[in-house]
């Protein structure tokens, strides 16, 4: 069985199919890149997975465990964590509250959820924020504390949804920099991104998804090749 | 290091009050203080730090309150149990509250606690068999003198404050406190939110229960309209909060002390100042205006409180700074 593997989910909004009998596997270690156009559903694949929403049908197995029906919480204790899109800073802590309080969920005592915090704002270099109110960051930095306060909870699958969005370039090489670095450590990690440059140069396989169901799956060659992603990027003409 | 020797200084200066100020009416007012230091704290920890707003905070004081009576009367036994009775009994009492009503958030939260303050209400009046309904509970007080409900009182408000500055400090703090930011980013990052909800409420309920227990033993009398009062109670923990300062260790201690004052000022005419000026006079509209004043106390709440929100947003412990430039730059100007 595969390390992490979505079996044929699905999520209903009333009529509409937002993600629509979609399966995929993600092997240990590997970067995994989740693409298609606005609307298509990546976010909302996040959100199942991450237990936001019910699965309207289908199944998550994470290390021969099923985690579907799990409440967020505990799938966040299983070991998955995540990032938002819509980045979500705890406003009113500074950086190191908000690393500090996830870093509680595998230490208990103080000292140990400390050292934690420190090593990992270290980590994702936000050490000159450290004292920093989370509602005074920029948005790169606060991209990098959504980051950083998902790997304080020591996933070992880490869900990175869009944090390459809205950065610069300079910002932009930084962060795919911070992804590999992270991948090195040991996680494996299934990435929603954009922005092409970020994708291409960092998964090993890509998922193209459109009106929720699966157009294509492969290596990056394979899928930029792929007639139908294309056609659902560029629109019909190119993709004949 | 400054500051905890300026906590040991405010503990000694409240443990020699009794000394310092004989006069049992100071007295009085001080155990009230005290008390209320108890309950706005419980309603700090929840609403301010955990940020679920509590309209009803009567309801687990009047628990507290109907406990340690209901202790005495029926079952004959000294009210004083009520005290650790009186707060797990709220304790108890609030846990499964909360995991029912935690499941709605922000205002619709807050609507449900002001409910549960009134179907408190309507059961300690209605339920005349237990509770004497309208009539009340008399309980006979154990001391003639204040001093000893001073200390227990003292000892109630240092405990709260001493719990609250604990908490916040330790994991469950940071937990309550990333509830209060963004809620569905504490469930992502591991956090239980519904059972810390319930935690948080826990305390704080177990805190308003004890301080309703020592009203009882204090005032000797409970009934429905008094321990279970909407404004008097509920409303008014909220206005210790916000007046002393929201989220902050010491802004209930400020806030109890301020409203306390405030609504003896106006309860006594200014303490009696405008009764003897009346007399000194001989104006016969003194009169009126006397009778009028003592009963504005609640009008000189909602001033209060819209001056806070304006100039001080965090209270005035959390605007601690901001309140002392403005006193210092009119103590500049003035010389």
């Amino acid at each position: 069985m595969a390390y992490f593997e979505a079996r044929n989910i699905a999520k209903y909004f009333g009529g509409l199919a937002a993600v629509n009998g979609v399966n995929f596997k993600v092997e240990q270690g590997q970067i995994y890149g989740l693409i298609g156009p606005n609307g298509s559903g990546k976010t909302t694949i996040f959100n199942l997975i991450n237990g936001y929403y019910p699965l309207s049908r289908g199944e998550i197995y994470f290390e021969d465990k099923k985690i579907s029906g799990l409440k967020t919480y505990q799938i966040c204790e299983a070991g998955i964590g995540r990032t938002f899109q819509v980045v979500k800073p705890l406003k009113r802590m500074t950086v190191f509250e908000n690393v500090l309080t996830s870093a509680f969920l595998r230490n208990k005592t103080k000292s140990a959820a400390v050292d934690l915090a420190q090593k990992t704002i270290e980590f994702c270099g936000l050490t000159r924020y450290t004292d920093k109110l989370a509602k005074g960051l920029p948005i790169a930095s606060r991209k990098r504390l959504e980051i950083a306060r998902s790997l304080a909870t020591q996933p070992k699958l880490l869900l990175l949804d869009e944090t390459a969005a809205g950065l610069n370039p300079t910002e932009l090489d930084e962060a795919i920099a911070l992804i590999r670095k992270i991948r090195d450590s040991g996680l494996t990690i299934i990435i929603v991104e954009h922005i092409m440059k970020v994708i291409m140069s960092i998964s090993e396989r890509i998922l193209a998804i459109n009106y929720g169901m699966v157009i294509a799956e492969g290596t990056p060659q394979e899928v930029a090749s792929n007639h139908e992603v294309i056609a659902a990027y560029l629109g019909e003409d190119y993709g004949a | 290091m400054s500051q905890y020797y300026g906590r040991l200084l405010l503990l000694a200066i409240m443990v020699a009050f009794p000394w310092l100020v004989p006069h049992p009416y100071y007295q009085h007012l001080m155990i009230l203080v005290l008390m209320w230091v108890a309950i706005g704290s419980g309603w700090n920890l929840i609403s301010g730090y955990t940020g679920q707003v509590l309209f009803g905070a009567a309801a687990f004081f009047g628990l507290g309150a109907y406990t340690a009576a209901l202790l005495a009367e029926k079952l004959e036994i000294s009210a004083w149990w009520g005290l650790p009775l009186g707060g797990i009994l709220a304790a108890l009492f609030a846990f499964p509250f909360g995991w029912i009503c935690f499941r709605l958030r922000g205002p619709y939260f807050a609507l449900a606690t002001l409910a549960l303050n009134e179907i408190m209400r309507y059961i300690a009046t209605s339920w005349e068999s237990l509770t004497d309904g309208m009539v009340g509970i008399l309980v006979m007080q154990t001391f003639i003198s204040k001093i000893p409900y001073y200390y227990i009182a003292l000892a109630i408000a240092a405990g709260s404050i001493l719990a609250v500055e604990l908490l916040v400090r330790s994991r469950l703090g940071y937990y309550f406190v990333s509830i209060r930011e963004d809620q569905d980013a504490a469930e992502s990052m591991g956090i239980n939110t519904l059972y810390y909800k319930m935690v948080s409420l826990t305390i704080s309920a177990a805190m308003m229960g004890l301080a309703g227990a020592l009203y009882t033993n204090y005032m000797g009398f409970v009934d429905p309209n008094v321990v279970f009062a909407l404004h008097d109670i509920s409303i008014m923990a909220i206005l210790v909060g916000i007046v002393g300062g929201v989220a902050t260790v010491y802004g209930p201690a400020v806030g109890g002390f301020i409203m306390v004052a405030l609504s003896e000022l106006f309860r006594s005419g200014f303490f009696g100042g405008l009764a003897g000026l009346g007399k000194a006079t001989g104006w016969p509209f003194m009169a009126t205006v006397t009778k009028y004043v003592s009963q504005a106390h609640v009008l000189s709440f909602g001033i209060l409180v819209i001056l806070v929100i304006l100039y001080l947003p965090n209270g005035i412990v959390g605007d601690w700074d901001v309140l002392k430039r403005a006193l210092l730059f009119r103590k500049r100007q003035a010389s």
